[in-house]
């Protein structure tokens, strides 16, 4: 039993990795393009990135060595960041952009390792689907890999200590998560390229008015969908939840109660 | 509630934030929100040259838009794989227990 199970848990590992080397993320609204972003911008992002992935891949390192029964479930995070992005949805505005996905993972295993994540989806993305680009990695991984899963991760544990319902801990974490990603992104094209008239912050708003504004209702789609997700696993992988408590520190009992109710 | 109807009516919301801004904005083009960004880029700054090129791209929009059903497609086979494992899983323990 046992070895059949590992057994499936290494072919899902190779079909996880394999599924990001052969089709890479795709983010049409979010990501700045390759050489959009002048060569100085797109240097002081790849610096600011390097430590994070670090750290990330410390933690992953960490949390498998520690639970390596967890591989799955970390394949499982990645996977729906994954489909997330592959879904341009339509929004209000009438432009299109998708969802990052990333609040899932970093609710379950820590921001950092969501840093490492994001960065290989990029990667793949900017290499064979033309969006994104390689000098603009440093950028996009910042907003997509670091303040999004930041973010995330404060405002669950914020609301958590504020006694705030489980369900509603991970809908703000993965909402506002999405969002801030966009609000970095404009903030990047601002301080790139200022406005003639008003400077950067005339600059910054500009392109708020395109990447938020549309982001707002695709957004609240990830929260919702991060709930969703999030309620079946408290449901069906109660043990795998209770480990990950052991070293975040996360109280589960609520959501057992959120589901039964 | 149920963990099934609980969670078709978050899908119903969900369905409903993606399909309702296509009857709001109806004459709209549904552009990707980068495009509108490489213009506002052009309109800020109308010297600017990206001064780097993809290695490569997708010949056409259909190509494009197979390797993204293709990418939906096999992240959630890979999600729907694991939240029916750790059902069947739950399940087997829970007879066991009995």
């Amino acid at each position: 039993m046992f070895l059949r199970k590992s057994k499936h848990i290494g072919l899902l590992i190779t079909y996880v990795m394999s599924i990001y080397i052969i089709f890479p993320d795709d983010a049409y609204a979010m990501h700045i393009m390759e050489g959009f972003l002048p060569f100085n911008w797109a240097a002081l992002w790849w610096i600011v990135m390097i430590p994070f992935v670090i750290a990330g891949v410390r933690s992953i390192k960490k949390t498998v060595t520690l639970h390596p029964n967890l591989k799955m479930l970390l394949g499982m995070a990645g996977a729906f960041a994954f489909v997330m992005s592959a879904l341009k949805i339509p929004s209000v505005t009438g432009s299109s952009s998708h969802p990052t996905g990333v609040g899932l993972g970093t609710i379950l295993f820590g921001p950092t390792a969501m840093t490492v994540l994001s960065m290989i989806v990029l990667v793949f993305q900017a290499l064979l689907l033309a969006h994104g680009g390689i000098t603009t990695l440093g950028a996009n991984t910042f907003s997509m890999g670091i303040v999004g899963p930041f973010v995330s991760y404060g405002v669950y544990k914020g609301l958590k200590k504020l006694g705030a319902p489980q369900w509603l801990s991970i809908f703000m974490a993965a909402t506002l998560g999405n969002l801030m990603t966009y609000v970095t992104t404009s903030i990047q094209l601002g301080l790139a390229f200022p406005a003639a008239a008003g400077g950067v912050t005339a600059a910054i708003l500009k392109f708020l008015g395109i990447f938020a504004l549309t982001q707002i209702p695709l957004a609240i789609s990830e929260g919702l969908l991060t709930v969703m997700v999030f309620n079946i696993l408290s449901a069906y992988s109660q043990k795998e939840l209770q480990v990950l408590t052991a070293f975040t520190g996360k109280r589960i009992s609520s959501i057992k109660r959120e589901v039964k109710a | 509630m149920k963990l099934f109807n609980k969670n078709m009516i978050i899908l119903a919301f969900v369905a409903l934030l993606a399909f309702v801004p296509l009857y709001i904005a109806r004459s709209a083009e549904f552009a990707g929100a980068d495009t509108q960004a490489s213009e506002a880029i052009s309109a800020l700054n109308a010297t600017y040259t990206p001064w780097f090129e993809s290695f490569w791209e997708p010949p056409s929009g259909e190509v494009e838009s197979f390797l993204f059903a293709l990418q939906a497609a096999v992240g959630s086979g890979f999600v729907f794989y694991y939240l029916g494992y750790t059902k069947g899983k739950n399940s087997i323990n829970k007879r066991d227990q009995v």
